[in-house]
């Protein structure tokens, strides 16, 4: 199935195991989401349980509060990553807090879903990188799926979490394709996998750039012998730097991969976090294959701005070939 | 254009189920609604009951009193350095008493940070309170277990959650409706709208209960808002509106019953704006004299909401000096108490903060707060 249908089927499945979640927002109900995500839940669970918002980002966070103080599992969709904003003073101020303002008595059970990130031609607002607005901020979980798999079983884990978890779904892989096993449970929230064994150089990438390290480590190896070996995050919060650090003992050299601003991106806090644990481990600078510090391109220009192959084994070269 | 279908829409668009086209389309009375005179006197308005109880009417006066003392005990304690901040309620007690006496215990209040009022009616205990405005910790103590939501210091963003409250009692077919407790300044935030938007279009068991206490730290209220008042807003939202005199404690009472029981009913939300005035500075922070004058101080003092009940009670035979005596000399026991329980209270454990930011602690903060420990360890 696609992600699409995977994202779909682990709401579905998780509504009918709990009766306290909710699934809301714009266009969710009778559309079934703009990408189809929640197609079909309101005939199951009639409008109670999904049901469609006024355009209101703030507020669709905001009710969440309500509504987990009140024993309810609330699942929002947020339409797009650029629409998030809106909703940050809710997220930061009081959905990350509420825990901890209470003196850990009441959580908030809350799965923000956000279709992220760009590559599909999107208009402006459409193709944002938020990620690093989430992990920054404390008491909250981000994780973001790489296959359909992945994203079912990130979802249940994300639903089933007592605390806030920021579900960023990348977009550009919505209509790919894989078997999920829905009777096997998948890995759990802070956990990374290697999805690809190498010996040269780690590459940690997330969401829709692990696809594209893959193929680039096919090519990497076709053409100049390059034993690259792939890691995906998964879960950017909390992080498994176990798994990281693993992988970069082995090889010695790390590049990391993401679309959104290199300042103060992803990279930045992983980069700062490997040179402090694992230096004498290094056999190069950690280098960063990233966007630009630009606003998101308009979508003609996306490709050229994107981080690709071409960026991707630049960097490869670059801790390979030390002068 | 069809501007006489508009409001028909608008009612279909409401899911109401409650309300006539007069009613949504109609005016909100500009002038509050009033039981109590200034001078304590009955007034002629006639729709509403003064009717409750002695036992009720003598229980009201003696939480705005309480509160009044406990107010004063709060600030002293922070002129001694014992609180680091205190917003008072000086002047808003039949604003807060009057609306939270009127409700059940099953109900939510989602208040901001100046209802002490409505805290002590809800039996949180005052040093609950107190806990923090002396930076013990976020929120006051244990307010849920009294189904009121922790203090809430950014302002009107709380709305949004009496009305995700709101929409969970329409889920668990429960008649418990949820209050938030708001100020002027409130209704210029963005939240506020989408509060009142979502509770209109979803017929919300949901009251939005503003104080207009005429003052948002420096700004006045007229400069707060263009509209007549803060109730007629509730016509653009598709809900009634009211204007009620918010130092009548009757008054308030009354009004606040009457939203409660329509949200119970399934009637949907309320807005009601009590036009009261903060006698206090916004908090002890602050210093009003930079931005207003004793002449209108001076015409608030007069028309002060527990003197003008106290003759109320005293025409109608229900006041007495034993009965002021009595709650003189509880409010002193309580200001012992709070004091008692609030002067050099310890700090808490800063473990803490690592242990209550998730359900369960993670690699990364149980690092950092090993890192903590090991830091305190070293410097004693």
């Amino acid at each position: 199935m696609t992600m699409v249908e995977a994202i779909n089927k682990g709401l579905h499945d998780a509504m009918s195991d709990d009766e306290r979640i909710l699934v809301f927002g714009e266009d969710v109900s009778t559309q079934g989401g703009v990408f189809r995500v929640t197609d079909g839940l309101l005939k199951a669970f009639g409008e109670d349980r999904c049901f469609d918002t006024p355009v209101a980002e703030s507020a669709i966070i905001g009710i969440c509060v309500g509504l987990a103080l009140r024993g309810f599992v609330p699942v929002p969709e947020i339409q797009f990553d650029g629409f998030a904003y809106p909703a940050f003073d809710q997220i930061v101020s009081h959905v990350a807090k509420y825990r901890l303002r209470t003196r850990g008595q009441i959580g908030m059970p809350v799965t923000v879903r956000i279709p992220s990130f760009g590559g599909i031609g999107a208009a402006e607002h459409h193709s944002e990188s938020t990620e690093t607005y989430w992990i920054h901020t404390a008491g909250l979980k981000v994780v973001t799926p790489s296959t359909p798999s992945d994203a079912y079983w990130l979802l249940r884990h994300a639903i089933a979490d007592p605390d806030p978890v920021i579900y960023l779904e990348p977009k550009r892989r919505y209509w790919g394709r894989d078997v999920v096993n829905t009777s096997e449970v998948g890995p759990p929230i802070g956990r990374a996998g290697v999805c690809r064994a190498g010996d040269d150089v780690t590459v940690l990438t997330y969401g829709g750039l692990v696809d594209t390290a893959l193929s680039t480590s096919e090519l990497a190896a076709d053409q100049n012998g390059w034993s690259l070996e792939v890691v995906d995050l998964r879960s950017l919060s909390p992080l498994d730097f176990d798994t990281v650090a693993e992988s970069v003992r082995k090889t010695g050299r790390c590049v990391i991969m993401h679309e959104g601003a290199r300042t103060m991106g992803f990279g930045a806090e992983l980069a700062a976090r490997i040179q402090e644990e694992l230096f004498y481990e290094l056999e190069a600078p950690v280098l960063r294959a990233t966007g630009f510090d630009t606003p998101y391109p308009p979508a003609r220009l996306e490709k050229l701005w994107l981080p690709g192959p071409d960026r991707l084994l630049d960097c490869v070269q670059g801790v390979m070939e030390l002068p | 254009m069809d501007g006489d279908l508009a409001v028909p829409a608008l009612l279909r668009l409401r899911g109401t189920k409650e309300g006539t086209l007069a009613q949504i389309s109609g005016d909100v009375e500009h002038d509050p609604i009033a039981l109590i005179k200034p001078d304590g006197t009955p007034t002629a308005e006639d729709r509403y009951s003064r009717d409750l109880p002695d036992e009720t009417l003598r229980w009201m006066y003696e939480f705005m009193v309480i509160t009044r003392e406990l107010d004063g005990e709060f600030i002293n304690l922070q002129r001694q350095g014992e609180l680091a901040l205190y917003p008072s309620c000086l002047g808003q007690e039949a604003a807060q008493i009057g609306a939270a006496a009127c409700l059940r215990k099953t109900d939510w209040l989602f208040p901001q940070y100046r209802e002490l009022g409505v805290f002590l009616l809800r039996g949180i205990p005052p040093s609950h309170v107190g806990a923090a405005w002396r930076g013990n910790w976020h929120g006051g103590l244990e307010f849920t277990s009294k189904r009121c939501a922790p203090m809430s210091i950014p302002i009107g963003t709380h709305a949004l959650h009496a009305v995700g409250s709101a929409m969970a009692s329409q889920r668990l077919n429960d008649d418990a409706v949820s209050v938030a407790f708001i100020g002027d300044g409130a209704t210029s935030e963005g939240d506020v709208h989408e509060a009142m938007n979502f509770a209109a279009v979803f017929a919300s068991p949901c009251i939005f209960y503003v104080q207009n206490n005429h003052w948002a730290i420096s700004l006045p209220v007229e400069k707060q808002l263009a509209a007549p008042s803060i109730a007629h807003k509730a016509l653009g939202y598709g809900m009634p509106g009211i204007r009620v005199d918010g130092n009548d404690v009757l008054a308030c009472f009354a009004v606040m019953a009457e939203a409660a029981d329509r949200a119970r009913r399934g009637g949907g939300p309320t807005l009601i704006e009590a036009v009261t005035y903060r006698m206090g500075a916004h908090t002890t922070s602050d210093d009003p004299t930079r931005y207003r004058g004793h002449d209108e101080l001076d015409r608030w003092a007069r028309l002060d909401p527990i003197s003008r009940y106290r003759t109320y009670l005293q025409n109608q035979g229900i006041w007495s000096e034993r009965f002021e005596e009595r709650i003189a000399a509880r409010s002193k026991r309580l200001r012992t108490e709070l004091r008692d329980a609030v002067f050099g209270a310890p700090d808490g454990d800063v473990t803490e903060v690592f242990d209550t930011v998730y359900a369960e602690i993670t690699p990364t903060l149980t690092k950092q707060r090993n890192q903590l420990v090991a830091e305190l360890a070293e410097d004693v």
